[in-house]
């Protein structure tokens, strides 16, 4: 089974966010794989393992520094990375991301693909499905558990809704975006992350993945940034700190009688 | 084009949700100025009188389009319905719920349309005729305008945010059929697997009360369902507590989880990780339990009380339910 999974690299989510001059200022930005990446990438080791075969495909789309990323998955056990770098690929917005990866998945096998449900950035929470659409195969969003078919050719999935969840039945291939709770991933080995060392990423720009430049990056975005700003500051409040008692009936009186909840 | 705003409207087990008039009341206001009608659509099977409250609170038009396959929402088959409606109707822009159906189809309907969307918005705004819409990044640590450069605009509309308007039961429906047939559809939802109880949805909520490491074991949050239960609220957790096994991550609050805002946000035993404070900060009011004076969450809290949470949690509940008894 080919198992190919998208990532991207994210700001950590402890950084605290800066901007300067309307635009987030990434200058002291420590980056991760994205949290939901990385169930992405446990559930595409783990499909391997209980099929006892399988070639696990990491790709992601992004500057030199996105190599990192690959790299994490490849230290857990991923078979090879394909790294998408273009200057004309920088600022591409969801649709581009989305067609860029389709492009590149066409010159590629694949029977499943996986992605992060979002990317913990910009929260688009797109890429994903317009994936799926740009490459004519099903998907299922936000999936906390999957199950492959016996003959490998549908699978079962959980997906989170708001009254609990709706299991979706889908013939493969398919593009499944993964949710926490899908798995617990696992860390490198050391013997993994020395493996990395001797692994080959080869990067495809514009003209390897087939993508017209005029098409993708900044310029032709269908949604464009205007400005970035931080939001109001909260301010702190009243404090109670004397008794316990005292302190919670004081405030059932204030949530009464000033936020007015009753 | 139309200048007109078509609303995805969404039920469940027949009734429309409250995202549905929050739509079509801020979609009213974009279409007044930009010279158009707010519409709705619904996709569905053997729907009748429930639709009517879309009119009630001011679509213009209800388009309906009606067929067993539609009976369930599928990604493709809304897909299919929907595209060719917004190629017949030419709206402006398009809006969706950034409910778990919204997200899950207003991503596949754009690519379709090949048109930009915005996702979870929180502010729309005309400007010299183009539309300029507001919505957070990293969690809400930040706040970002985007310009839509595709017609239609799509967006998808964070609940909680925009309010309904008064409802004017007077107002007949207009329904108009439309043709519904949802083509091949791959992905089939089998089975619901419904949570046991009533189970009030976060992002829906109009109180939150949510629990954290403080209360230092799965059993201990009884506490906080029974402070809910008395308000009317749902229930949440920090990241800590469901990394711990303690609640599942469906009620996770916070940059990993779900971004709440609520009326009222009780935070107890939650410090206030950086990550946790994206989740919830913009809720309305703020009030944290905690017994350490430094922790963070009192940074952003109207009403804190340092103090054991196991001595505070159970007089606020017997108070708010004295209070919610005498009206």
């Amino acid at each position: 089974m080919n198992i190919v999974i998208c990532v991207k690299q994210v700001p950590d989510t402890e950084t605290k966010i800066k901007v300067k001059d309307g635009q987030v200022d990434h200058t002291e930005t420590k980056y991760v794989v994205n949290p939901y990446d990385e169930y992405a990438i446990e559930e595409g080791l783990r499909i391997k393992e209980r099929l006892g075969e399988g070639k696990i495909s990491l790709i992601t789309m992004g500057p030199q520094r996105a190599k990192d990323a690959l790299k994490s998955g490849l230290a857990v056990g991923a078979d090879e990375a394909i790294h998408l770098v273009d200057e004309a690929f920088e600022g591409s917005d969801p649709y581009a991301t989305a067609l860029i990866l389709c492009k590149a998945l066409e010159k590629m096998d694949y029977d499943i693909i996986f992605c992060g449900k979002q990317g913990v950035d910009e929260d688009h929470a797109q890429v994903g499905i317009a994936l799926a659409e740009l490459l004519d195969v099903p998907h299922v969003s936000v999936v906390t558990r999957l199950e492959i078919a016996e003959d490998e050719k549908s699978a079962v999935a959980h997906r989170e809704v708001e009254s609990g969840h709706e299991v979706v039945d889908t013939p493969l291939p398919a593009v499944i975006t993964a949710q926490k709770g899908l798995n617990e991933p696992r860390y490198a080995s050391i013997k993994g992350i020395m493996a990395v060392k001797k692994k080959v990423i080869p990067e495809w720009n514009a003209d390897d993945v087939g993508v017209d430049r005029d098409k993708v990056g900044l310029e032709t975005a269908k949604i464009k940034f205007v400005e970035v700003a931080l939001p109001t500051e909260r301010t702190a409040g009243k404090v109670f700190d004397e008794d316990p008692a005292q302190d919670a009936i004081k405030v059932a009186h204030l949530l009464r009688d000033e936020a007015k909840i009753l | 084009m139309s200048n007109n705003v078509l609303v995805v409207a969404e039920m469940r087990e027949s009734v429309l949700k409250k995202i549905c008039f929050e739509m079509i009341g801020e979609g009213k206001r974009i279409a007044d100025k930009l010279g158009g009608a707010v519409e709705a659509v619904v996709l569905g099977h053997e729907v009748g009188d429930e639709i009517a409250p879309l009119a009630h609170y001011g679509a213009e038009k209800t388009y309906l389009a009606d067929d067993p396959a539609l009976a369930n929402y599928t990604a493709e088959g809304y897909t299919n319905v929907l595209a060719r409606l917004i190629k017949e109707t030419e709206p402006i822009l398009v809006l969706t719920g950034a409910t778990t159906q919204g997200k899950d189809l207003a991503p596949r309907l754009a690519a379709r349309l090949a048109v930009g969307l915005a996702s979870d918005c929180t502010g729309f705004e005309v400007q010299d005729g183009e539309l300029l819409v507001t919505r957070p990044i990293y969690a809400g640590k930040a706040i970002a305008t985007i310009r839509e450069e595709t017609t239609p605009y799509m967006a998808t509309v964070r609940p909680n945010i925009f309010a309904a308007p008064e409802p004017d039961t007077s107002r007949a429906a207009q329904v108009e059929k439309v043709p519904a047939d949802a083509g091949s559809i791959r992905a089939k939802v089998i089975e619901m697997i419904q949570e046991a109880g009533e189970r009030i949805e976060l992002t829906e909520a109009d109180i939150v009360v949510s629990g954290g490491r403080g209360l230092k074991g799965p059993e201990n949050f009884a506490l906080i369902e029974a402070l809910a239960q008395v308000l009317g609220a749902a229930v949440g957790a920090s990241r800590a507590a469901v990394d711990a096994g303690w609640k599942d991550h469906s009620y996770q609050v916070g940059q990993t989880g779900k971004v709440v805002t609520p009326t009222l946000y009780i935070a107890c035993g939650i410090s206030g990780a950086i990550q946790h404070l994206a989740g919830m900060k913009t809720s309305r009011y703020i009030m944290a339990i905690n017994k350490d004076s430094d922790a963070p969450i009192f940074k952003v809290a109207d009403y804190g009380i340092v103090g054991d949470l196991f001595k505070v949690v159970p007089v606020l509940t017997e108070e708010l339910k004295k209070m919610r008894a005498e009206g």
